[in-house]
């Protein structure tokens, strides 16, 4: 890649990450063996074997879940609220305390930048357990009648995007609220979980509390499909969403769910447009663009089409892709083998159906899963790259004239999950904002997480909150 | 008794504002409690309910823009005249439930001062469910509600006004816009409440009444794309599973059914207007 200037790598060591050769499950405050076949999971940076990891079978869930609902019916029910917050006081304090492990151990086996893992994903995932721990004991005050009880077991499938912070979201309210979990995490990044594990062990959290059962979706499955388990929350493609919104159809259980996006970022011909290009580059290629609510349609208003994308392609040319580990990385490696070749098989599409591809001159690694930064102009509402999910570092640039045409156009997919507005006028931004269904519109900026802010779509992007006040809705039962 | 002889009324669909037929051509009749043949009442079809989905979503974007007030003296002014047509709905409920004056009243009674609460509500939503966030960072975050957009409704089969009440105005206080299958064997005064809703203020589109059988439409508006949720609360016995399956292709919000026909006079709370709203959340930077 060409550069401005000549960086000398900056590798963070990863001799502070001790990866055992193989993993069981945490069931019941043990590692036990799982009873089916191992799988591995592999650095996408380097394609080497990190570890072998136990798939849990139907017998190994059912095991799983027997656990959570003896520590929900005997000692987390039960435990005065006060104190359940104590624990999760502890854990944010522990994830605190090794972070810089968490964080490198998150970069080997996700392949995002150790600036990413290091400043966003560890910080806000001990945040969340840290915000959670103080209403384990205000629950009264949640708006949702003076004593709402939890539901019981919560079956809980992450993806691979951000493995920690997902296993946060999800853990963190449903401990708070008083519920026990059973937790897959993604087929391809259980390493963070698994030392999580220990975490629960370092609190002294009471056995089968939290129980993490790794594999591959025939876990998954069976974790949403156990009859025992009382609520499902799911974070994950719209497809997989579909099937298990089928699967507990007709049960008692509660679902929720938070699935793909397509966000629209708009851009005006009044933004600051430098700002905007870093809002851009943040939108997209933040997480190589693994993100469900990636700025991934971008919307600029005609008039200033071609300086936008003039000065994006400058920025672009000097974001730096490669060793995860390296401190200087902005754009890490793509999380799998399977990922790469969907990213691949849309940005050709995207070429076969007309529109232009644009990619910075860009040196990859030999090994590993990698994809440049990638920009696609001329692209029309009805490109397959304007409307599927493409969860890699591919920016589709649309036009539009007038907001009314804005908005339509951003409207104008099945999604409904996040939006970005770029504009120096306060009273277009909260017009847009009230027209976009989206369910978190992020004004001149993009992609800002915070445990208090609640986080989740509109439409086909799925249902239920996670953070804030609201979030806690999907974890308890109203009272009266 | 006088010896005049009565004007009776076409039962007929409300669609958008207006009072057709169903397409189909197809009636069927309805009876009262005992039996005795009350009116022929239009059999809705697929095609009904499609157009009726069509409608609903074109009168989304206004009506879920309108301002709360606005939208609350609405539905405050259909309360107004159901008041008006409470002899008309005493009627339609003692034939078609089989109660007694004083009880028929009484149901009205409910139904019209439920209307009334919900009216109350619209402006009230945001304050109750919306949140300022108190992010760590230099940034404006707050949360409003706001509705989940084209809701099917399967009415109460039994509770033919009160339940339908009970059912549909928590859906339009939100800013939902409704199609709703009423009670197969009762709809008698869901077509007066569309009468209502004509003479009112409430937009054409904005609220669709089906009569016939949640059977035969409930699938189709359970499986259409451009639903965003479906209330299952009168789904003939059975059918809920499925009506949920087919639910779930386009990740639809789902209010299941209660396990019988819930007490229609009890304190509603808010879950009815809660489960037919999103929470958006916008994000703005502090600085100078």
């Amino acid at each position: 890649m060409s550069q401005l200037f000549e960086y000398a790598p900056a590798p963070e060591s990863r001799s502070i990450v001790d990866v055992a050769p193989s993993y069981g499950l945490f069931v019941d405050g043990e590692f036990v063996d799982g009873s089916g076949e191992s799988m591995k999971t592999v650095n996408p940076a380097t394609e080497e074997v990190l570890s072998e990891i136990a798939v849990g079978t139907e017998a190994d869930v059912d095991r799983a879940v027997k656990a959570a609902r003896r520590a929900f019916t005997r000692v987390w029910g039960p435990m005065r609220p006060a104190d359940r917050g104590k624990y999760l006081f502890r854990i944010a304090r522990i994830l605190q305390e090794r972070a810089r492990e968490f964080a490198v151990l998150e970069s080997l086996d996700n392949g995002k930048p150790i600036r990413e893992s290091r400043d966003v994903d560890v910080p806000l995932a001990a945040a969340h357990f840290f915000y959670h721990a103080g209403w384990a004991d205000k629950l009264g005050h949640a708006g949702l009648g003076p004593d709402p009880r939890p539901h019981g077991v919560a079956g809980q499938v992450i993806p691979w995007n951000f493995p920690l912070l997902m296993l946060a979201w999800k853990v963190a309210p449903a401990l708070a609220t008083g519920n026990t979990v059973v937790l897959k995490p993604a087929e391809t990044t259980p390493l963070t979980a698994l030392l999580f594990a220990e975490v629960c062990r370092q609190a002294d959290l009471p056995p089968g509390v939290v129980n993490i059962v790794t594999g591959a979706g025939d876990t998954g499955r069976a974790v949403v499909e156990h009859e025992d388990v009382d609520k499902v929350a799911f974070t994950g493609s719209t497809e997989v969403g579909r099937s298990i919104a089928r699967a507990v159809a007709g049960t008692r259980k509660v679902l929720t769910l938070e699935l793909g996006g397509k966000a629209a970022n708009i851009v005006f011909d009044d933004a600051p447009i430098d700002q905007a290009v870093e809002g851009i580059v943040r939108g997209i290629f933040f997480n190589q663009g693994h993100v469900c609510c990636a700025g991934s349609r971008l919307l600029v208003q005609e008039s200033v089409h071609d300086e936008v994308i003039a000065s994006l392609q400058r920025r672009i040319g000097s974001l730096r892709v490669g060793d995860p580990l390296d401190k200087n990385t902005d754009i890490g490696a793509i999380n799998s083998a399977d990922q790469l070749a969907r990213i691949r098989e849309l940005s050709d599409i995207g070429e076969a159906e007309g529109a232009h591809r644009w990619q910075p001159a860009c040196e990859l690694p030999d090994r590993g899963f990698w994809f440049p930064p990638t920009v696609f102009t001329d692209v029309s509402p009805a490109h397959r790259i304007a409307r599927d999910e493409v969860f890699g570092p591919v920016l589709s640039v649309l036009t539009f004239r007038t907001p009314d045409e804005a908005v339509a156009k951003a409207n104008n997919t099945t999604y409904g999950l996040s939006a970005g507005i770029w504009t120096e006028k306060g009273s277009r931004i909260l017009a847009i904002a009230d027209r976009l269904r989206a369910g978190v519109v992020w004004a001149n900026t993009f992609n800002q997480f915070d445990p208090t802010s609640p986080f989740g779509g509109y439409k086909q992007s799925g249902y239920g909150r996670e953070g804030g006040r609201h979030g806690l809705a999907a974890y308890l039962k109203e009272s009266s | 008794m006088s010896d005049r002889l009565a004007v009776r009324k076409t039962y007929k669909l409300y669609v958008d504002g207006a009072f057709p037929r169903s397409e189909s051509g197809r009636t069927y009749e309805v009876h009262d409690a005992r039996g005795a043949f009350l009116a022929n009442a239009a059999l809705a079809s697929r095609k009904d309910a499609r157009d009726a989905v069509v409608a609903a979503r074109a009168a989304f974007g206004k009506w879920s823009r309108a301002t709360a007030y606005n939208r609350g003296q609405v539905l405050y002014r259909v309360a107004e005249v159901m008041e008006g047509r409470h002899a008309q709905f005493c009627e339609e409920v003692a034939a078609g439930e089989g109660l007694s004056a004083g009880r028929a009243r009484a149901v009205v009674d409910a139904a019209v001062d439920r209307w009334v609460w919900y009216a109350g509500w619209t402006d009230k939503l945001a304050a109750v469910l919306g949140s300022a966030n108190p992010v760590a960072g230099p940034f404006f975050d707050f949360s409003l509600p706001e509705p989940s957009g084209v809701v099917a409704v399967l009415a109460p089969q039994r509770s033919s006004l009160l339940g339908l009440v009970s059912v549909l105005a928590p859906v339009l206080a939100g800013g939902n816009t409704a199609v709703v299958v009423t009670s197969r064997e009762r709809p008698l005064p869901a077509v007066t409440l569309g009468e209502v809703l004509a003479t009112s203020d409430v937009p054409g589109g904005v609220v669709n009444l089906l009569t016939g059988d949640a059977g035969e439409i409930g699938p189709w508006l359970a499986e259409h794309d451009d639903v965003d949720a479906i209330d299952l609360t009168g789904a003939p016995a059975g059918r809920a599973l499925e009506l949920e399956r087919l639910a779930a292709g386009s990740i639809k919000r789902v209010l299941r059914p209660p396990a019988e026909e819930p007490d229609w006079t009890a304190d509603p709370g808010t879950g009815r207007m809660t489960r037919f709203l999103e929470t958006k959340t916008v994000w703005h930077p502090i600085g100078l």
